[in-house]
């Protein structure tokens, strides 16, 4: 839009990753004076809050001088030679497809920053708390901005230690077992994941991305790819989660604070699906034909059994913990995005991209108004929560049942908010799936997932009814009397989510027009 | 010069004859002086005339020659100097092992050879390469760490002169080791570095589990080097030559009736090596070895033990046995696969509580990397690009994190005499640089960012078993990997929770009293940490060894 300097666009997307680091470090000293504010544990949230809200500007000044005409290019690139051994380039960029990501992470990390100073979460002291939520930072942003397999690899791999701490320090019950359940189950996958960037940057010569994808493939044997594909599948497959590899999902949302469950869902899950698009589409093709059916499948099972596994919690009985209801969909909705990504056409991958960034904003609003409810009532399961004939959120803080209506009727699709076009493209693309794969098989899968949104309707509409509805029992002597609505903070952090939410359902063209021609790039290849 | 040598052949060959033997006069450097312009003119008069009198270039064996002379001058020393004033014993040797690494920075061009045969002069008996100068590099800086470590327990515990004897001369049969190129050397070499290591290990006096260990060390190496003492006999029996790269061309000769007797020599050779890297199934010394002996001599065995290792059994594979890849890589790829499962299985069921678990775990964690260390050398037999890079590389990186690991031991040890994982707990809060020095080790151990280097040499090891296609190898390494993320994650994780007894919120300065820290310690701690650290920032600086030919 505004002509930037490229100079200035390299320097900005370097800041956005290095900074973050150096804040985390900044963190772990004492804070200099003039800066101590009320005390020790006010001075470092305050840190936090300055960091990322530099991080945010930088990331919209980026998307200000990026150029809007041309998101297919790599704009902002650096490339500097790192290690020569292993022939590793620091090799930084933006297009069409990471922008919007990197306006996504900067955004829920400023916000859960603002709403840890504002609420800390219960554990020990917050010095450390804001420098792993700043190295988390640091390494999602990275993953979006490499172009070097073995570096997106180490970015990758950056936000294991953060997350396991942040899980295991300041979660709630049985935040050990399940810290460990995430770090294990994606480490295993990640290394899988490496012995695959490995064969591919070992047969074809080069690990850079960029080169790569243009070579669409063509300097790898079929059968290189075959076994590159499997090995990078299944370590994004897990992260993403992809339905059977997703059970650590669960647990980790379970015991997570709020912020950690936020930028899970919002930004930690999203590193597996760029991961396919960046990565697996553009650079062995010919492998992922193969195994797109396969991929299609596991997706529309993921879809189903998510949301089976959410109706079952959300009936009366069960016994359902919400933040667990949350996980469960969101390997439903993730569903949707390996399918569109598994058509393998331009129509499915921007589904899929679309679906990625409403999922961050709509998830990352439904766990915070959980993490809010969690707070007010003490507890996030349903039954307690709601007893037999519902919670009457709508009675008590209308504005907080308000919201959570919002985000449980975006989430579950409906048009004119961001959830619906993700998944409608999805489906679209499912519809008429790229040359060489099976049609019928994927018209099924279509029908499969189409009924896959009526469950979602039917879980989410259950929790709404149970949540927000039914009257207020004024017998109850142990209610809690002052039952506080939507602070202010709270309505800070929410807004920008909901405000997104509908803009994106609105106006659509303002994501699509810059993942398309980057898409149709990418699955080009070299050819366009 | 090229219609020249296209014009006259004969010309051409005599010209490029001409310029080898000006190649093997060693060259005379400014540096080296008298000595060294002696030992040019022994060869230009061996060129005219046969001569047995090899050449011995100086500066270039200097490395463990300064070593061996300062263990002896340390052992005369120890009996003028009064009690009063020991100390001084260690810092002189420490001083001998900071010489003798300044002494590898003029060899720096890797391209010195000596003690070459008169008659034929490409075959020396020690070259002083790429390799060789790495692991000196690695061998006398983990020998001066150790040194770091010991100098409170020399004041103490341990007797000064013997300690400080032993700890040189194995030092400087483990830096030699490298360099040799003949068997004689090399078994010479691998006997200097172990049999001190063995009184080392049962120095503590009136300790009944030091000397314990001190036996169980000593019989299974010597049961080991007696095999290889074997099978050697066996390779010159039917080679009739020591210098391993002449054995490689003629083992290629071997006659039919001698072929079994050869490969047996190969295996046996073999072994003897691999019980050094504490391999699988010559691995159960270990454990008990490295908690009986005193904690320094641990760490100095978990790092420069294997180096000895793996360094005598790359020379005997890739530079003596080339012809024998289809024997050898099999077998240490199986062995690389069982001794990291092993390893890191046995190290997952440390418990936390039971007495020297720390140390335990270290040394079981050290059998598993040790399995990772062997990979490169297996994919070598697999491919014809050069893989020992790789392992140098791991090696260095290994070296420098698990003593810094052994140093913050030491320092716990101080004040937890018994070394348990769960006296770690709370670290953070009465020493807060020490235990993110830790936690850092302990990452780059197991390979996770903030750890860059361990991660970055551990996809040098994966990227070499996957160039030579050892497929099921890398995903044996992934799955090691994984579990031993599981124990260093754990330990990582007790340095930060709250102290026994406190409250988990920690107010600051609870005034807890804080043993000062020996400043030898200290400076260990900070020296391997900030290697680790300038490793993670530009890991080029060890990955670079292995992007390049080393010998």
């Amino acid at each position: 839009m505004i002509d930037i300097s490229e100079s200035v666009m390299q320097f900005l997307l370097a800041f956005i990753i290095v900074v973050p680091l150096l804040g985390a470090g900044a963190a772990l000293l004492p804070a200099p004076p003039g800066l101590r504010g009320t005390g020790p544990d006010q001075a470092v949230l305050r840190h936090g809050v300055t960091v990322t809200g530099a991080i945010l500007v930088a990331a919209i000044i980026l998307v200000i001088g990026f150029d809007h005409d041309q998101p297919s290019r790599m704009q902002a690139t650096t490339d500097i030679s790192w290690i020569a051994a292993l022939d590793v380039r620091i090799h930084l960029g933006v297009d069409g497809i990471s922008l919007p990501l990197l306006v996504l992470t900067a955004l829920l990390t400023f916000l859960c920053a603002l709403y840890s100073y504002f609420k800390m979460p219960s554990g020990p002291s917050p010095k450390a708390f804001v420098a792993l939520l700043l190295v988390l930072e640091s390494g999602t942003l990275a993953t979006f901005a490499v172009l070097d397999l073995l570096l997106f690899f180490l970015a990758f791999e950056m936000v294991l230690i953060p997350m396991y701490f942040l899980i295991a320090r300041w979660g709630g019950g049985e935040r050990q077992a399940a810290a460990w359940k995430f770090i294990l189950y994606t480490l295993l996958g990640s290394v899988v994941m490496l012995l695959g960037l490995l064969l591919i940057g070992l047969k074809s010569g080069t690990f850079d991305m960029v080169a790569l994808a243009t070579d669409n493939g063509r300097g790898l044997t079929a059968s290189t790819q075959l076994i590159a594909v499997l090995a990078i599948g299944i370590g994004l497959a897990v992260k993403t989660p992809m339905w059977p590899l997703h059970s650590w999902l669960p647990d980790a949302h379970t015991a997570a604070p709020t912020v950690g469950s936020v930028l899970l869902a919002g930004v930690l899950l999203k590193m597996g699906t760029y991961g396919f698009v960046r990565i697996v589409l553009p650079i062995a093709p010919d492998g992922m034909r193969t195994f797109a059916p396969y991929l299609a499948a596991f997706a529309v099972v993921g879809i189903i059994y998510g949301s089976l596994a959410c109706l079952a919690l959300a009936k009366q009985g069960a016994g359902g913990d919400l933040k667990r209801l949350i996980a469960y969909s969101s390997v439903g909705h993730m569903g949707f995005v390996l399918l569109g990504i598994a058509t393998m056409t331009p129509t499915g991958v921007n589904g899929a991209l679309f679906a990625n960034i409403a999922h961050g904003l709509i998830t990352g609003l439904l766990f915070f108004l959980v993490g809010a409810l969690k707070d007010r009532y003490g507890t996030a399961d349903l039954d307690t929560l709601a007893g037999a004939a519902g919670a009457a959120l709508y009675g008590r803080a209308p504005r907080l049942g308000g919201l959570l209506a919002f985000a449980a009727v975006a989430s579950l699709g409906l048009p004119g908010l961001a959830g619906f076009w993700g998944e409608m493209l999805a489906l679209f693309g499912a519809f008429n799936p790229a040359e060489g794969l099976n049609r019928p098989l994927f018209l099924t899968f279509m029908a499969i997932g189409g009924f896959g949104t009526l469950l979602t309707a039917a879980y989410l509409l259950i929790v709404v009814r149970r949540v927000c509805m039914g009257a207020i029992h004024q017998q109850q002597e142990t209610e809690p009397a002052p039952f506080a609505d939507v602070q202010r903070y709270e309505f800070a952090t929410w807004s920008p989510l909901v405000a997104l939410t509908v803009l994106a359902g609105l106006w659509p063209a303002v994501l699509l027009g810059l993942t398309d021609p980057a898409v149709q790039k990418l699955l080009a290849g070299g050819k366009s | 010069m090229i219609t020249a040598t296209a014009l006259d052949p004969h010309a051409a060959t005599t010209d490029a004859g001409g310029l080898a033997q000006a190649a093997n006069q060693p060259p005379v450097s400014e540096l080296a002086g008298g000595a060294n312009e002696f030992a040019s003119g022994l060869t230009t008069l061996s060129a005219s005339t046969p001569n047995l009198v090899q050449s011995v270039d100086w500066l270039a064996i200097a490395p463990p020659t300064i070593a061996a002379v300062v263990a002896l001058a340390v052992l005369v020393a120890d009996l003028f100097v009064p009690d009063t004033h020991k100390r001084l014993l260690g810092i002189g040797a420490i001083g001998g092992l900071l010489l003798a690494l300044l002494a590898l920075v003029p060899l720096s061009d890797g391209d010195r050879q000596t003690f070459c045969l008169t008659t034929a002069p490409e075959t020396c008996s020690y070259s002083a390469d790429h390799f060789t100068l790495a692991i000196q590099l690695l061998v006398l800086g983990g020998a001066l760490l150790t040194a770091l470590l010991s100098l409170n327990d020399t004041r103490r515990d341990l007797p000064a002169g013997e300690f400080w004897f032993l700890l040189l001369a194995s030092a400087a049969g483990a830096a030699l080791l490298p360099a040799s190129r003949d068997l004689a050397t090399l078994v010479v070499a691998l006997e200097v570095a172990s049999l001190p290591a063995f009184a080392l290990v049962g120095l503590k006096r009136g300790d009944r589990r030091s000397s314990e260990a001190a036996l169980k060390f000593f019989l299974s190496s010597v049961t080991a080097t007696a095999v290889t003492l074997l099978g050697v006999s066996f390779v010159y029996g039917t080679t009739g030559t020591l210098h391993l790269t002449e054995i490689a061309t003629r083992l290629g000769e071997v006659s039919g009736q001698l072929d079994t007797l050869a490969k047996t020599g190969v295996a046996l050779t073999l072994i003897g090596f691999a019980f050094k890297t504490a391999a699988v199934p010559f691995h159960f010394w270990v454990p008990d070895t490295y908690v009986g002996a005193p904690l320094p001599i641990a760490a100095y065995l978990s790092v420069v033990g294997k180096a000895v290792g793996f360094s005598g059994l790359i020379l005997v594979t890739v530079i003596a046995f080339p012809g024998y890849a289809d024997v050898w890589g099999p077998a240490i790829a199986v062995l690389a696969a069982l001794t990291m499962t092993a390893g890191n299985v046995a190290a997952l069921r440390q418990s936390q509580t039971r007495a020297w678990s720390a140390v335990r775990l270290l040394a079981w964690s050290s059998v598993g990397q040790a399995g990772y260390i062997l990979v490169p050398i297996a994919a070598a037999a697999y491919s014809s690009d050069d893989q020992i890079g790789a392992t140098v590389a791991y090696a260095l990186m290994y070296a420098a994190v698990n003593l810094g690991a052994f140093a913050v031991a030491a320092l716990v040890a101080r004040t937890h005499p018994m070394n348990r994982i769960s006296d770690y707990r709370g670290l953070y809060a009465t020493r807060p640089l020490a235990a993110l020095a830790m936690g850092f080790f302990l990452l780059c151990l197991a390979g996770l960012p903030p750890g860059i280097i361990g991660l970055f040499a551990k996809v040098t090891v994966f990227s070499s078993a996957v160039d030579a296609g050892l497929g099921w190898l890398a995903v044996v390494m992934a799955v090691n990997v994984v579990i031993a993320l599981y124990y260093y994650l754990q330990w990582t994780a007790i340095l930060f929770r709250a102290p026994e007894g406190a409250p988990e919120q920690t107010t600051d300065g609870g005034g807890v009293a804080v043993l000062r820290a020996p400043s030898a310690i200290t400076v260990a701690i900070a020296l391997t940490a900030t290697v680790a650290v300038a490793l993670s920032g530009y890991p080029q600086l060890v990955l670079r060894f292995a992007a390049t030919s080393l010998f």
